[in-house]
């Protein structure tokens, strides 16, 4: 074959290959009505929060100031200290999971810190969620972390920090999916 | 007759709306002058009639409602006076249902939150992560898609929590198996939208989060969400009611119903799930060696008899009676439901009502002649991959009392010699 010939052969190749993927990107089998997604648009949304920390945002609390905020905006469900009243305990149980009364709480049960705080943040307090501050929910999440004896006194609870914060139950969970362990099959 | 009836039956004069003049005439003579006369003799024809024969009944509502004679609603779990007084737990009524597709207002619900009132010209769905073209889809918009439709079960994997008790509890049907329903789902298929967006090779999981006071969020297999998931828009040929998620809500066929994240707004494609709430607290399964099964996300094979169930008496000895019930399963069909009604020593293979759907309810019968002694009702499911429904036994010894979720053992009802049906362990 001539250059010139196999030049036109592969142009035409490209050509070829060019409409065939772009009817399928495309896909004129629906509207694509979807609207290009702002970064305003994804923040708005978007509040979820990794084990690793990404999507913390910017703030920090210290255990003293969460502690009086956890008296006005907490208490009254939680209960003192947060020992649990009408709503769960937060406090406790560490210890107690392998045993016939196990008391599940974020201290004795959640593995990971920057994942409470972040339902902390989005959905509490119960009847007003998102309404306290960044640094507030990072104060109340520093007083939680420290009534549970997690955190010494004194912790500075950032976007920094609480991806580092160890979490007593951190290797308690056994992945079931697709299919559930065989030890705990029967 | 209503002036309506009568414009109805007249027929038009002229073109354009333009009517018999006697219209208004018959009107005056409806509504005024004593034209109505309801004769009062002695001996009416028809004096040993109920009274609903003598008279015209009602005219239609626009949205229609059940008798007023019939009471069957859900049951509402008790909730704390203070705090929690939002969330909602409502369970389906199968004691006195007999289909396989749940009402919608008796779907069963669990909101953690409560139920948000959302604007659907004010919400949207927005695909964002690991994709090329971050993409945001307008309620409306949605409707102009290729529909899916399927019929699917939804379970709560709470649903029979109550059954790990050490006592039987002694309530409905509805407490013990009321998370559990059954409807017509109708929308668009996730990896539609997905593939639009252009979901990248890293992306594994998809971050799923519901416009709720609390945000319900939950991380999904991203080969779930490419297999089988959809984004519901109508439950039973209407728009999804508020608390099944209106205006959108995800589906995963088979997964627990937690999963299936209402009112929702945000999907980001991620390489790792987010370990939610309600991932590590919630809907993880704690096992008798102190570790917890998280992402225990398929529903296991299941079977519960609805008819007789506790706290109905049958009302005649040696009689033949119907045993009927519903099984179901997250991973497909059911292939055999067979029925004992000597504690388990015998089973006998029950008639599955067609058609047996993939991830539906499924109904069984099968007709059991009752001699007046005690007896101990029970059923048991097999699904198309073969997995049969353990005992009670089978379950606590290989998971323990502690794990809250995903009970699903054979349930018994037991028969005393008044015909007296009650909830037992056996
Ligand atoms: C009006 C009552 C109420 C108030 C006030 C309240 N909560 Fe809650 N909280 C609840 C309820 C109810 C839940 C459980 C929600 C559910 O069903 O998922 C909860 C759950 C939580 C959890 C999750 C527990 C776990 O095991 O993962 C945390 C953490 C929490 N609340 C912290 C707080 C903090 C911090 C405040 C104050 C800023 C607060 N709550 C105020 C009612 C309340």
């Amino acid at each position: 074959m001539k250059t010139e010939e196999s030049l036109m052969y592969m142009r035409n190749w490209i050509l070829f290959l060019t409409i065939a993927l772009t009817t399928c990107v495309d896909g004129a089998d629906t509207p694509e009505l979807g609207q290009p997604a702002s970064e305003a648009d994804i923040e708005q949304v978007f509040w979820s929060v990794f084990p690793d920390g990404e999507n913390l945002p910017a703030g920090s609390g210290l255990a003293v100031d969460g502690k009086a905020l956890f008296n006005i905006y907490c208490i009254a469900c939680h209960g003192i200290e947060g020992a649990g009243l009408t709503a769960v305990a937060l406090v406790g149980g560490q210890g107690s999971l392998a045993t016939d009364t196990p008391l599940k709480t974020i201290g004795s049960y959640r593995p990971y810190a920057p994942t409470i705080f972040k339902y902390i943040r989005r959905s509490m307090p119960y009847i007003a969620p998102m309404s306290l501050s960044n640094d507030d929910y990072y104060a109340v999440t520093a007083y939680l972390l420290e009534l549970n004896g997690i955190l010494e006194p004194g912790s500075v609870v950032n976007a920094e920090t609480l991806p580092k914060v160890r979490m007593p139950n951190r290797d308690g969970f056994v992945n079931a999916y697709p299919k559930v362990p065989r030890k705990y099959d029967y | 007759m209503s002036e309506r009836d009568l414009m109805d039956s007249l027929p038009p004069v002229a073109a354009n709306g333009l009517l018999d003049r006697r219209l208004f005439m018959k009107s005056i003579a409806a509504g005024g002058v004593g034209a109505l006369t309801v004769p009062v003799l002695a001996d009416p024809v028809g004096k040993d009639q109920p009274s609903w024969l003598l008279a015209p009944g009602q005219g239609a509502q626009g949205y229609g409602t059940p008798s007023r004679h019939e009471q069957l609603v859900r049951w509402i779990k008790p909730q704390w006076p203070l705090g929690a007084t939002i969330q909602g737990l409502a369970f389906t009524p199968h004691q006195g249902l007999t289909g396989t597709y749940t009402p919608s207002g008796l779907h069963f619900e669990v909101n953690h939150h409560g139920i948000p009132d959302i604007d659907p010209n004010l919400h949207s769905l927005v695909i964002h992560g690991m994709v090329d073209r971050p993409l945001k889809f307008t309620v409306e918009s949605l409707d102009y898609y290729p529909t899916l439709t399927r019929s699917h079960f939804l379970e709560c994997s709470g649903n029979s929590g109550a059954l790990w008790a050490d006592e039987p509890i002694d309530a409905l049907l509805d407490q013990t198996h009321g998370l559990l329903s059954g409807s017509e789902w109708t929308g668009v298929s996730l990896a539609t939208l997905l593939d639009e967006a252009g979901v990248q090779a890293e992306g594994k999981w998809i971050i799923a989060e519901g416009a709720d006071s609390g945000s319900l969020s939950r991380s999904i297999p991203m080969e779930k969400a490419m297999d089988d998931s959809f984004i519901a828009l109508y439950q039973n040929g209407e728009r999804l009611r508020p608390g099944q998620g209106y205006p959108m809500r995800l589906f995963n066929p088979g997964f627990e119903g937690n999963t299936s994240v209402k009112w929702l707004r945000s999907l980001r494609v991620t390489d790792r799930p987010a370990m939610t709430k309600f991932e590590t607290a919630n809907y993880t399964d704690l096992m008798p060696d102190g570790k917890a099964l998280q992402f225990s996300l398929k529903l296991e094979v299941k079977s519960v008899i609805t008819r007789p169930s506790n706290a109905t008496v049958l009302p005649k000895k040696n009689a033949v009676y119907e045993v009927t019930g519903l099984a179901w399963s997250g991973s497909g069909r059911i292939r055999k439901v067979e029925v004992s009604a000597d504690g388990g020593a015998t089973w006998a293979e029950a008639e599955l009502q067609g058609p047996v759907l993939p991830i539906m309810l499924t109904r069984f019968r099968l007709p059991w002649r009752w001699d007046g002694s005690p007896a101990i009702l029970q059923s048991r499911a097999t699904d198309e991959t073969g997995r049969l429904q353990p005992t009670r036994t089978q379950l606590l010894d290989a998971r323990g009392k502690h794990g809250h979720y995903h009970y699903h053992a054979i349930h018994s009802w037991s028969v005393d010699e008044n015909g007296g049906i009650a909830h037992v362990y056996a």
